[in-house]
């Protein structure tokens, strides 16, 4: 019930936690806010002052900030359509009826579970490795020469490190979709003489439509600041070629030391951040209304 | 055309046997309904119709022709579904005409047959509405429009009016049937509801553990059940069942009396004596739980309000052209 006795009681339950949040959030935000506006470079400590909006300035007309959006941009929306081209075959094949799918299924979902970074490690050096790597093996098996992924395709590389992380969440979400599909739903469209295509196309697609709403949103939020792959493997090189915003600003911070232009980059990027948001949800959000 | 015959159908599920061999004449234009408690294997019975499930053995013919291994689509059938079924994302319209849609009918011919079906169920001002924008009723129409846009050989029903409120119920119940002789497709229908059944039926299957009990017309049933578990399936409330030495003296195992064919006197003289222990009083209808000591508890039904109360002694006399009386197997006794 909710008296107003109940209502002030949980206000005051609820304070310090939401006092703690609001404190984890706002403290970093109006130290970036006020670093932004700062001459503050790590290698000539003593000399911060006040630049106003110099940093931005210097940052926005950057040619790697350029660069690095085209580059944030280019990886969300490969790593995107890769992971959903793939994940709906794939859920639609793990929503069969075979012998040993339980273990298929955890197999499937594995790589979500291993460390960007390590799983970035094995990539690099186990897989991609152009002397020692499995596909310069596979290459040589067909008298190929090997190809030198983060020096020929390094972009094309990173969106594969990353597409592979991705799938299983897709396809696991994808494929719990799958199995809410009505029974009855796809004996209906057998009856009415669907073939499987069409039963693809007709019934099952536009049923994935709100598990793919989902899936776009929340690999967004994630793949806008991908990091450590990019660490691991081509440190944003050759040239800016791999260099997303997310790699940018920590190079601005900690490679050029260089923390007010660093910060300025980072408000950038929230700001980024909320226009694809804004955009995202106007295009696919209206998936999500019941 | 729509004749339908079962000839021996069996399905198993591994070692259960569901269907435990089927033999069925459906006539063309005809009203059946499959009838039987939950788990009697009507729903399977309809589905292996359909050809949504495999038969195990025998063969099921339409039109003369043996289509066990015909899909479902090409068996010319359409079908309702318990749920309905309907497509969510697609409009009324797009329901109905994703069938003649499949099978590469031209688009004006597919809209004056929509349109027509929905006239017919009065669907017309919701045709490009969304499923969840319907009521009950009305989805449940949409369901049956997409069924008879196919011209179909003949419908099957699942269960259709098993999610809809009592009243819309009976209502839809008589739409339903005269839908059916209005286009004088052949129909099969699944329920549970005996109700249903006996208004519903030109001829009732009724179904228990997997076998036929019995195939007949509605009053058939009634009045010449074939054995115990249709005596007791068909007829609300339940008819009562009597064993022992009152059976014995007519001759069976077991005699059965509905409760619409026990007299009911106050202190009345012959018959079987009791106690009343619930009397029901529905106005048009009193219903009696009488407590008749060796016959067991017995249910009696006075036309008419009758003023009696608990613990009233009565005396139940049956009507003697209308016991039935069965032998140790279960089988009816008829003289």
């Amino acid at each position: 019930m909710a008296t107003q006795q109940t209502q002030l009681l949980a206000r005051t339950l609820l304070t310090p936690a939401v006092a703690l949040l609001f404190i984890w959030m706002i403290v970093p935000l109006a130290l970036t806010l006020y670093f932004a506006t700062l001459h503050y470079n790590l290698l000539d400590p003593g000399s911060e002052s006040f630049v106003g909006l110099e940093n931005f300035r210097y940052f926005l007309t950057d040619p790697a900030f350029l660069a690095s959006l085209q580059n944030t941009l280019v990886l969300v929306g490969s790593v995107l359509a890769i992971t959903i081209i793939l994940g709906v075959p794939l859920a639609l094949l793990l929503d069969q009826q075979v012998v040993g799918l339980s273990i298929v299924r955890l197999m499937v979902i594995a790589p979500f579970f291993v460390m960007p970074t390590v799983s970035a490690l094995v990539w690099k050096n186990l897989l991609m490795h152009p002397v020692s790597g499995l596909f310069a093996w596979i290459a040589h098996l067909f008298g190929l020469p090997a190809i030198d992924w983060f020096n020929d395709a390094p972009l094309f590389a990173v969106i594969l490190i990353i597409s592979w992380q991705w799938l299983p969440f897709a396809t696991l979400i994808l494929l719990t979709a799958l199995q809410s599909l009505d029974e009855e739903q796809k004996e209906a469209a057998e009856m009415d003489g669907a073939s499987a295509i069409s039963t693809f196309i007709y019934i099952t697609l536009p049923h994935l439509a709100r598990p793919i709403t989902v899936v776009i949103l929340i690999e967004t939020i994630f793949l806008l600041t991908v990091f450590a792959e990019i660490f691991v493997t081509t440190g944003g090189g050759p040239g800016l070629q791999t260099t997303n915003i997310a790699f940018l600003i920590y190079s601005q911070a900690l490679i050029q030391y260089d923390v007010g232009s660093a910060s300025a980059g980072g408000l950038v990027a929230v700001v980024l951040a909320n226009i694809v948001a804004f955009f995202l949800v106007r295009i696919v959000g209206r998936n999500l209304e019941a | 055309m729509g004749q339908i015959t079962l000839q021996g159908v069996q399905k198993s599920f591994g070692p259960v046997h569901i269907i435990k061999g089927a033999d069925l004449d459906i006539a063309d234009g005809s009203f059946v309904v499959f009838v039987g408690p939950s788990g009697c294997g009507k729903t399977t019975l309809l589905r292996l119709i359909a050809g949504l499930e495999d038969v195990t053995g025998g063969a099921i013919l339409i039109d003369g022709r043996n289509v066990v291994d015909v899909p479902p689509a090409k068996r010319g059938l359409s079908m309702v579904f318990q749920s309905y079924a309907l497509y969510p994302h697609m409009s009324v319209r797009g329901n109905i005409a994703f069938g003649l849609k499949m099978a590469g009918i031209a688009k004006d011919e597919i809209n004056r047959k929509v349109e027509a079906a929905a006239a017919t169920l009065n669907l017309t001002p919701y045709l490009d509405r969304k499923p969840r924008e319907l009521s009950g009723g009305q989805r449940q129409r949409v369901a049956i429009g997409r069924a008879i846009v196919r011209e179909p050989k003949a419908f099957l029903f699942d269960e259709p009016l098993s999610n809809l409120d009592a009243a819309l119920r009976v209502q839809m119940r008589l739409e339903v049937t005269r839908l059916q002789k209005q286009l004088g497709t052949t129909a099969i229908y699944v329920t549970h509801d005996q109700v249903e059944a006996m208004t519903m039926a030109d001829k009732i299957v009724v179904l228990n553990g997997g076998k036929i009990e019995q195939y007949g017309s509605p009053l058939e049933l009634y009045e010449k059940p074939a054995n115990l578990f249709v005596a007791g399936f068909i007829g609300s409330p339940k008819m009562n069942f009597v064993t022992g030495d009152l059976a014995k003296q007519q001759g069976a195992a077991t005699i059965g009396v509905r409760p619409e064919h026990l007299k009911v006197e106050r202190d009345g003289q012959g018959g079987w004596h009791g106690t009343v222990s619930v009397a029901e009083h529905l106005g048009s209808d009193t219903f009696l739980y009488v407590d008749a000591g060796p016959q067991g508890m017995l249910t009696a039904r006075y036309i008419g309000e009758l003023d009696l109360h608990p613990g009233d002694k009565v005396s139940l006399i049956p009507d003697p052209a209308r016991i039935h009386r069965f032998d140790d197997s279960g089988k009816s006794i008829h003289a």
